[in-house]
């Protein structure tokens, strides 16, 4: 170790060169002091990883963002951020941001085997517009598709529904929040009747005990595990159980560390359901007044292509959503054959433990707070493990007050706000309405001031089955924004890149760099990112908040906004629109898709000047009113009076977001429930207000295996996952220098003795191979993430090693989220 | 990686004094916008794990708030319910006997706004935010810039724009 006069020496000798071999500035004084010259702007924005939704200040001088920090006045994250959040200011600055589109061309025209070669905009939109045409020309509206996210902002989100399934009559319209958090969002609705957590993160600090439920806090949602962690170090009664199929480093926080067989938790949930029936811990007067109980469908396939095996031999694949009600004794008895010794036989847990954990739940006095995200979520049965989790806060009771209930922690910084709420589902409309539903259409024409029965009844295309139908040559125009998907998708190599590069179709990319997806593409967009436009997100806890554009894209990238709405200036209602909706609606004739739906009255009502001069408003410059403003609004009025409130849309600009509702300028922390909850009647107690009859549906369902399992050949379950220093893919992350460094490759992570029984060791070059495919990397044995023998774990942030060629395209067959967390695979010396 | 990015990007400590040395690399011109591991087809051969910097030397902040990343090796520290081996040498305590930097003050305040009289609970898992660093070179360059840079503009004699 260098001692200090070493150092200091070493220090004057740098100094001394840097001076005669580099000029020093001439004010470098200047800087040591902060005076006028160093005066920054400071602007609130939340942050653009997660879903947590951490509040952060911005500064920027000179066009260009130059520091950042924690909000002190964030109530999320009260000036905390983790080790991403702290790099934000660098985020927008990789070397290699795209600027300008790039088009495959050959010979000067767009040839599918093409080089990517720079155009304007005009000719990218020029091709994309005549493919666009071609397409709806030879096989209509079902062959077009979009697949977007929950990064959008709000306003991104909306512009692409109205476009999609107005202006192009399709459904096809997903975001990659399939691919995260679908099983949550179906069982919401299938129990409560409504999107979006009850609770809110004041829960954190009210809480008796956490259960994370396959979740990693520490890494995935570093800031709430601040919260938890404070309420657990702080408070000796405080218990925290964690449930995993491998040891992460929340395990560093638990009382009762849980490692279970993969796919087991479904068992395990059944189990604390039947010792709280068992021990007379149910909430008998809750349950009476509160809840219904529904036997589900079993046996319902795994999402995979129809002609599967698996498909074919499971039977009730057709109509997995199917239920029917039963009471309580019926309940009681379907979960009795999950016994502590079933349970621990099957899910290889102690029985001791079993009960530890049960006793959070079944135990009246104990406040407990249930947390998951992928690890129910990306489960063949994610919808079944949500719904039985709400099943054991329902039966005690334990739900919608402060440090009692179940919460769906979310991954993308707007997948509520944007996906869910926003409703760019594939079956979605804004505020929780449902395309095969005719009123909810009729009221969205009548909403955006469109025809009637314009608005197409069909369910679109889900991720997994774009994908499948790209290849198969049915969906043909493909517009991907804001996400990553050739690097995400499971199974990529035999089920996602055929479909890009199938020569039939024309593929899309809208970036701020050039990912993997973008690569296989045949037309890249440019896109602006974060501060580089005004934006809007919904976090996990129902959360809206808001920020302004603070500095300017570079060269000619632009927004995913402006990208939507000027594409759509090259459409006539004539060009994509029914005769027969047209001869009916004569004045509807000759327009353009940006006028009936972008210039319709209410999204261009707001002026120009309604802007703050504070900050500059690109589209709003461009399109000559107030873009975001509109859009904000006229969305608004979806959810206004029952239950979805936003508040007015410049009160977000001050606030650091409100949690909705918000009604009468109030924000609502925990909703069904009397005295915090607006919408629930005094004297009422709790309303599920979603369903008509105000209940909650209790549902019994058994435990079913995962589609596949390791076997002779393939003898290691597959988990893929995040790290905390890389968010997603990546493509923002790895080109931070100090989060590349430090965690510059995906490793594959295994037991020490698995390593040694296939004569590895920490460091050996591997192949991972699936029955779908393979990728190369290095062991590692002594990291972060301890699997037990069986198991191992591979990020998959790192675009050189894409682990989703081996992954399996397996779904929830409710929620059609993929199970990025099962399946099996071998270990072979590269 | 392609070899003379690596070359370009091993040479800079030397040559960039520490004032710059936190602000990413200067402009290396690229002539396709994909780097070399954006191939759907092709497998690349992984590279050995790096191993971590552990000089012990400072690495200057991007700005003010940046939390510093960690110059020495951290292998098997453990942070549990029960101990914590970082604090062992960065709380206030310890740090004379072990010439360790104290965790910044920042750090004893809990959630509402009050200082403690030691570590607040919420900032107890230091690997949140403070990272190691291996040896590993970025693919993609980063031309962020900090503050200083913008506002001590080389014999500018005064002329802002």
């Amino acid at each position: 170790m260098l001692d200090r006069r070493d150092f200091i020496k070493a220090q004057a000798v740098a100094a001394a060169a840097a001076a005669g071999g580099i000029s020093l500035p001439a004010a470098a004084q200047s800087s040591l002091v902060a005076g006028e010259d160093t005066a920054l702007k400071w602007s609130k924005a939340p942050c653009r990883f997660c879903g947590t939704g951490c509040g952060v200040m911005v500064a920027t001088k000179d066009n260009r963002v130059v520091a950042t920090h924690g909000d002190m006045q964030a109530e999320v994250n009260r000036g905390l951020n983790c080790v991403k959040g702290y790099f934000l200011s660098k985020i927008m600055y990789g070397e290699d941001r795209l600027t300008q589109p790039l088009l495959r061309m050959r010979d000067g025209q767009y040839h599918k085997e093409g080089e990517f070669q720079p155009v304007s905009w005009d000719r990218a939109f020029d091709e994309m517009a005549r493919q666009w045409k071609r397409v709806l020309k030879e096989k209509g509206p079902e062959a077009v598709g979009m697949f977007g996210s929950g990064q959008w902002t709000i306003w991104e989100g909306y512009a692409a529904t109205k476009l999609m399934r107005a202006g192009f009559r399709t459904n096809n319209l997903d975001p990659n929040a399939r691919h995260c958090m679908a099983s949550a969002a179906v069982a919401f609705i299938r129990t409560f009747g409504m999107d979006e957590p009850m609770g809110c993160y004041d829960d954190f600090e009210n809480a008796d005990a956490f259960v994370l439920w396959g979740s990693n806090m520490a890494e995935m949602h570093p800031i709430l595990w601040t919260r938890v962690t404070d309420r657990r170090l702080a408070h000796q009664h405080v218990k925290v159980a964690v449930l995993s199929t491998f040891e992460h480093r929340s395990f560093e926080l638990a009382d009762i560390p849980m490692i279970f067989t993969p796919g087991t938790d479904l068992a395990i949930l059944n189990f604390i359901a039947n010792h709280i029936i068992q021990t007379n811990r149910v909430n008998r007067e809750f349950v009476e007044k509160h809840c219904n109980f529904r036997l589900g469908q079993k046996d319902i396939g795994y999402g995979l292509r129809p002609e599967n095996v698996l498909e074919v031999r499971a039977a009730n694949a057709k109509d997995p959503t199917d239920s029917k009600p039963i009471d309580f004794d019926a309940f009681a008895k379907f979960v009795s054959t999950y016994t502590a010794d079933y349970t621990a036989e099957l899910t290889g847990v102690p029985k001791e433990r079993l009960t530890a954990l049960a006793e959070l739940y079944a135990d009246p006095k104990t406040k407990v707070m249930s947390l998951w995200t992928m690890g129910f979520n990306q489960h063949v049965r994610g919808v079944w493990a949500n719904h039985m989790v709400y099943n054991i806060h329902l039966l005690t009771g334990k739900i919608s007050q402060p440090g009692n209930g179940p919460f769906s922690l979310t991954g993308q910084p707007s997948a509520c706000g944007t996906a869910r709420e926003v409703g760019t589902f594939a079956h979605r409309l804004p505020a929780d309405m449902q395309v095969t539903n005719p009123t909810h259409r009729a009221h969205a024409e009548e909403a955006w001031k469109l025809p009637k029965d314009l608005l197409p009844g069909k369910i679109g295309y889900h991720a997994v089955l774009m994908d499948r139908m790209l290849k198969d040559g049915k969906l043909n125009a493909y517009w991907i924004m804001v996400n990553n998907n050739l690097q995400a998708a499971p199974n990529s190599a035999n089920e996602t890149y055929p479909g890009y590069r199938n020569p039939d179709n024309f593929i899309v990319v809208s970036d701020a760099y050039p990912t993997v997806t973008a690569s296989a593409a045949d037309l890249i967009l440019p896109a602006a990112m974060w501060v580089e436009k005004e934006g809007a997100y919904g976090n996990a806890e129902r959360r809206t908040h808001f920020w302004h554009q603070l500095v300017t894209a570079p060269g000619e990238a632009r927004s995913d906004l402006w990208q939507l709405m000027e594409f759509s200036k090259r459409f006539t209602t004539d060009e994509v629109w029914p005769a027969a909706v047209l001869d009916a609606n004569p004045s509807y004739r000759g327009k353009t898709l940006f006028d009936v739906l972008y210039r319709n009255g209410t999204v261009d009502r707001f002026p120009l000047s309604d802007v703050d001069q504070d900050y500059a408003n690109d589209e709003a410059k461009h399109f000559g009113f107030y873009v975001q403003k509109g859009l904000f609004e006229e969305y608004a009025d979806f959810g206004r009076g029952h239950g979805h409130d936003l508040a007015p849309f410049d009160t977000y600009h001050q606030v650091r977001g409100l949690r909705w509702p918000v009604v009468d300028g109030k924000e609502t922390r925990w909703r069904y429930r009397e005295g915090y909850d607006p919408f629930v009647k005094t004297g009422e107690d709790v309303r599920f207000y979603g369903n008509p009859d105000g209940k909650a549906n209790v549902f019994a369902f058994p435990y079913e295996p995962p589609a596949e399992a390791p076997d002779h050949d393939f003898d290691l379950w597959l988990v893929t996952g995040r790290v905390l220093e890389h968010w997603h893919s990546g493509s923002m992350t790895m080109r931070v220098p100090e989060l590349y460094k430090a965690m510059p490759m995906a490793l594959v992570f295994m037991h020490p003795d698995d390593a040694k029984a296939r004569g590895l060791r920490r460091g050996s070059e591997v192949k991972v191979v699936s029955r779908r495919g393979e990728m190369l990397t290095r062991v590692e044995t002594r990291g972060r993430n301890k699997p037990p023998r069986g198991v191992v774990f591979v990020p998959w942030f790192d675009s050189a090693r894409l682990i989703n060629k081996c992954t399996l395209d397996a779904t929830d067959p409710i929620s059609k989220q993929t199970d990025f967390k099962k399946c099996a695979v071998k270990i072979v010396a590269a | 990686m392609r070899p003379h990015h690596l070359a370009a990007l091993a040479a800079l400590p030397f040559l960039v004094p520490a004032v710059l040395s936190a602000q990413g690399t200067p402009a290396l011109r690229l002539d396709s916008p994909f780097r070399p591991p954006v191939n759907f087809v092709e497998q690349n051969p992984a590279p050995p794990i790096p191993p971590d910097v552990t000089d012990d030397r400072r690495v200057a902040r991007n700005y003010p708030e940046q939390p510093p990343v960690i110059p020495h090796n951290v292998r098997d520290y453990q942070i549990t319910l029960n101990n914590n081996q970082c604090l062992t040498c960065h709380s206030r305590r310890f740090t004379e006997a072990v010439q360790a930097p104290m965790v910044s003050i920042t750090h004893y305040v809990d959630r509402e706004g009050q200082t403690l009289g030691a570590v607040s609970p919420r900032r107890y898992f230091c690997m949140q935010c403070h990272v190691p660093q291996t040896t590993a070179q970025p693919i993609v360059p980063n031309t962020f810039k900090d503050l200083d840079s913008l506002v001590s503009r080389p014999s500018d004699r005064g002329d802002r724009r």
